[in-house]
């Protein structure tokens, strides 16, 4: 493209030069997977521990408890948006609104009816200060690694555009238990089949050691996390 | 807020006293972030003198070193995926041409435009014409070393663009006109009070009643820095992998401010040195194991971000790759030293090295300070460095590396390097030095020169007190200094044993 | 076992009580002493302050006098400090395959194979921990970053120790981190090396131990600087120093030993 790319290759290509390292075979002795089943109780068990270590809040619910859980976490009132980041201002009404991407299944937000539930797609967005005027997001998930307490969202229509899950101050992601995997390897063998998503790996509410190391949950990203285990 | 370019404040004796309020303000931004400021040994005589620095750094690395061993050892095949990683960064600086060339291929291929740039003038002007050509003055920030390697923000306020920092530490850095002490915390040099004295004095809009409590503190960041993120038209980041076979980029951060400014703005541009690269997508799988428990001491961080060319309808719209060489091709070159491009850049081994620990990142005068720094910055300017010797070579830097970079027998190559360098144009301490070393060498090198020599300390035993010596004169006081030396023997052990061998033959001969 | 005794340089012309505590301690366990007095240095201080070329013929010197040990001539070297031995591990060959002397690089090889750190000698080779020593006083033990992480001695001085009979081993706190000697470091950067040292006699004291052991006189000098200018009272001896001390040959601490016993 340029006269730099050219040199650069060619420094590179000379900087290697006649004593070019051979490539390396790569010793993967490493585990390629845990010792128990996705969606395992001793994954399931070992995801929520992560995700509490995190500060993240965790529920267990059947596919019938969902509705009702979402109701409860994200019924009507602003104060009802439980979670809540002590210290932080209370959410102005404007903000109980709730987002969701549009393959989201529709049942799940059976318990919304007096909830004002927005819709956001790739052909119409919200734009980002619209969603800083939301209160809370749902989504769902494509694998959750128990091991590291990671959720990861891959952009498809039931998790949808990055923004969505990272503007509203809550976070809602409803993880399947078959989804759960226990190692990451077990997590990028699955995500490789499409690279090319935009990921987004969760692992908590976002966070900040920066002050003298001392953790402290939500900054930017979304200060509460909601993960909802469906079996 | 802003930058200014010029001479680094002054750090020596002119110091202010602790009480006064602009302690606040930092070192300032020197003209080269490679090589800044005093002499190690006389800048680490400085931060020594700062307890309040050696309390930070006391309990922030010992914090950061606690939090990492548990996360480490619960890891049953730690070892076997350093060892992968080790090696999968052995074979990227291998095939580094064809990765580089495969890379371009798929960034473009999926919409993103990539740039080269041979070093941090030409990248910089780059960065500085894409935002231009967007029509803005202000663009946001993801934490990046490449940047910070490249003084990308001063470059871009000379051309009237201001660069705001988004990562918590980065920005009170920023506004304390301060350079980053720390790869991974860039202002582990500050404890809360000041942090929050900075914030009140050069924020803002910080609440005028804000308190020291780090959360309160990271909550005035989040007000100060939301309208910034919501009206952005360019981000600037750097990255922590490129994945060859697919175009994968991939940024590891914690607060959001990362995927904020990846997410929202219309163009993202990414400067990524070459040697960031990972072959495969599947190779992640080892990187993500690696970096978040070495560098954070979390099983995992809380946001990573992957992004391949632009997705159409999420995200940034137009992707630029600037991709930086600035020295890499000559560390490339040196086979003894090309492992220091198989950092990723955790900080590991800032934390637990004991020199890093007491001085603190500035006294390294390079972005890159700690032990990393120690070999990767006099590699990448290639100029004669006092840096090579800023360790005791205690290996404890080595032990924790998830990349299993050898810093110490690197650090030793080094010095040989420093030593030809001081060779072809010695001053006054090189030709010391030399005149030590070659008399060492020619009594050491032989068992009955050596044997006499054993016995010349014995002269001392005239000015010893009570068993020890206190005080030498220069270059022994040195040494006097601050540890007493102890008595010499009357009698070597070559002495020794020759004595006991002779009465043994006498022995065997009545 | 004929074992040869590499003294170290600066144990020969300092601290001949450790080389000599060897000796004696060998001997008592029932195995040959050799001496060979060709032997100075093992080129540690030249390699690890750059000057590879001078070290050259310092590490030739090392090598040529213990490679009888390849031809069986004697069964092992040891060498009472953990940082020579990690350099004749470790940069003993590399110095001389860069001066382009490949044969002695691979004899270097040979003799560093055949070469132990004394806790090795004592624990891998000759199979002992009880020394059948006495030594009823309060230790602590510095556990120097070569013997550490070059060489990975583990715990082989603690068990040592622990089996030498009344000798009270106490931990000592952050007993892993770096005493700041780091050989030339020291004086090349006297004002960090002395901030580690501060650190390291603090807890050294705090131990209350009367006596502070390590594997290698080098640190020890160091540290046992330290103790010395703080008035600390707390004395510095060599592993061996320890291991040798017996109910019918007791060491005192403090006490040297000039002539041969």
């Amino acid at each position: 493209m340029s006269d730099a790319r050219s040199e650069i290759l060619s420094r590179v290509r000379d900087a290697l030069g006649a004593a070019a390292p051979t490539p390396a075979r790569i010793p993967r002795a490493y585990r390629p997977a845990g010792e128990h089943a996705a969606g395992s109780d001793e994954v399931l068990d070992l995801l929520v521990d992560r995700l509490e270590d995190y500060r993240a809040h965790v529920h267990r619910v059947t596919a019938a408890g969902l509705p009702g859980l979402l109701a409860d976490l994200l019924g009507g009132t602003p104060g009802r948006v439980s979670g809540r980041v002590p210290g932080a201002a209370p959410a102005r009404g404007a903000r109980s609104a709730v987002v969701v991407p549009p393959g989201l299944d529709p049942a799940w937000l059976a318990g919304l009816a007096d909830v004002d539930v927005r819709a956001d797609t790739r052909d119409a967005p919200l734009a980002a200060t619209e969603l800083d005027e939301v209160g809370a997001v749902v989504t769902a998930a494509r694998v959750a690694v128990a091991e590291t307490g990671t959720i990861v969202l891959d952009g498809e229509p039931d998790q949808g555009r990055r923004a969505i899950s990272l503007v509203p101050d809550v976070h809602v992601c409803v993880v399947r238990t078959s989804q759960v995997v226990q190692t990451v390897p077990e997590a990028v063998r699955l995500l490789d089949a499409h690279p090319e998503r935009p990921l987004t790996w969760i692992s908590g509410p976002s966070a900040t050691s920066d002050i003298e190391l001392d953790r402290v949950e939500g900054v930017h990203g979304p200060r509460t996390l909601h993960v909802v285990l469906v079996r | 807020m802003s930058t200014f370019l010029g001479m680094p404040a002054a750090r020596g004796g002119s110091a202010p006293d602790a009480a006064a309020p602009d302690t606040l303000a930092g070192v300032g931004r020197p003209d080269d972030p490679l090589h800044w400021g005093a002499s190690f040994p006389d800048a680490a005589r400085t931060a020594l003198a700062n307890q309040q620095l050696r309390r930070n750094l006391g309990n922030a690395t010992s914090t950061i070193r606690a939090k990492r061993a548990r996360v480490v050892g619960e890891v049953p095949d730690w070892e076997e995926l350093r060892d992968a990683g080790s090696a999968l960064k052995a074979d990227v600086l291998a095939r580094l041409p064809e990765l580089l060339e495969q890379l371009e291929r798929n960034v473009t291929a999926r919409g993103g435009v990539v740039h080269w740039a041979r070093d941090a003038a030409e990248a910089n002007r780059i960065v500085a014409d894409l935002v231009r050509a967007k029509g803005t003055d202000e663009v946001v920030k993801v934490k990046s070393m490449a940047t910070q390697e490249i003084g990308l923000n001063e470059a871009l306020a000379e051309d009237g663009i201001a660069a705001v920092e988004t990562d918590l530490a980065e920005l009170i850095v920023q506004l304390a006109d301060d350079m980053p002490s720390h790869i991974l915390v860039p202002a582990i040099h500050r404890n809360r009070t000041e942090i929050r004295d900075i914030f009140l004095e050069r924020m803002g809009d910080a609440p005028p009643d804000l308190t020291d409590v780090p959360r309160e503190l990271a909550m005035a960041a989040r007000a100060h820095l939301r309208r910034k993120f919501l009206s952005a038209k360019v981000a600037i980041s750097g990255a922590n992998f490129a994945v060859a076979d697919t175009g994968t980029l991939a940024v590891v951060e914690s607060e959001g401010n990362g995927r904020m400014c990846l997410t929202l703005p219309e163009t993202l541009i990414t400067v990524m040195g070459i040697e960031k690269l990972v072959p495969t997508f599947d190779d992640l799988e080892v990187f993500l194991q690696l970096l978040p428990r070495s560098s954070t001491g979390e099983r995992m961080n809380p946001y990573t971000s992957m992004w391949t060319g632009v997705t159409p309808g999420d995200g940034p719209q137009e992707f630029h790759l600037v991709l930086l060489d600035n020295g890499r091709t000559t560390v490339l070159a040196d086979e003894a030293g090309r492992s220091a491009l198989h950092c990723i850049r955790c900080s590991a081994c800032l934390n637990v090295c004991p020199v890093y620990e007491r001085v603190g990142g500035h006294a390294y005068g390079s972005v890159y300070p700690g032990p990393i720094g120690a070999i990767l910055t006099p590699q990448l300017t290639g100029e004669k460095s006092d840096l090579p010797y800023a360790s005791t070579l205690c290996g404890a830097c080595y032990e924790v590396c998830p990349v299993k970079i050898d810093i110490p027998s690197i650090l030793v190559e080094l010095r040989a390097r420093e030593v030809e360098l001081g060779g072809a144009a010695p001053d006054t301490s090189d030709r010391v030095w030399q005149a030590a070393m070659k008399a060492a060498s020619f009594a050491m090198a032989d068992g009955d020169r050596f044997r006499r020599a054993a016995r010349v300390p014995r002269v001392l035993r005239a000015i010893s007190r009570h068993g020890v010596i206190r005080r030498l004169p220069f270059p022994g006081s040195l040494w006097t200094r601050s540890r007493d030396l102890p008595e010499p023997p009357r009698q070597t052990f070559h002495d020794w044993w020759e004595r006991r061998a002779r009465q043994a033959r006498q022995e065997d001969e009545r | 076992m004929r074992i040869a005794l590499a003294a170290t340089c600066i144990a020969d012309a300092m601290f001949p009580q450790a080389p000599r505590a060897v000796v004696t301690l060998l001997e008592r366990l029932g195995h040959e002493v050799v001496f060979p007095p060709a032997q100075a240095c093992c080129g540690q201080m030249h390699v690890n302050t750059g000057y590879l070329a001078d070290a050259v013929p310092v590490v030739r010197n090392h090598v040529r006098t213990f490679a009888p040990v390849a031809d069986g001539e004697w069964d092992a070297v040891v060498v009472p400090s953990g940082s020579c031995t990690g350099s004749i591990r470790h940069q003993q060959r590399m110095v001389l395959e860069r001066a382009g002397l490949d044969q002695e690089a691979r004899a270097a090889t040979a003799v560093a194979e055949r070469t132990y750190e004394l806790s090795e000698l004592l624990v891998d080779v000759l199979g002992v921990t009880d020394v059948g020593a006495w030594f009823p006083h309060r230790v602590t033990y510095h556990p120097t970053c070569h013997s550490l992480r070059m060489l990975g001695v583990g715990d082989k001085p603690e068990r040592l120790l622990r089996a030498v009979d009344g000798l009270e081993l106490v931990p000592l706190e952050q007993a892993e981190g770096c005493c700041g000697f780091g050989g030339t470091f020291s004086l090349k950067n006297a004002d960090t090396s002395a901030a580690m040292l501060q650190d390291k006699v603090g807890h050294v004291v705090g131990t209350g131990a009367e006596v502070l052991t390590a594997g290698d006189w080098s640190c020890l000098m160091h540290i046992g600087g330290g103790l010395s200018r703080g008035g600390t009272g707390v004395r510095p001896m060599h592993l061996a120093e320890i291991l040798v001390s017996t109910r019918e040959a007791p060491v005192v601490p403090g006490e040297r030993q000039e002539v041969a016993r």
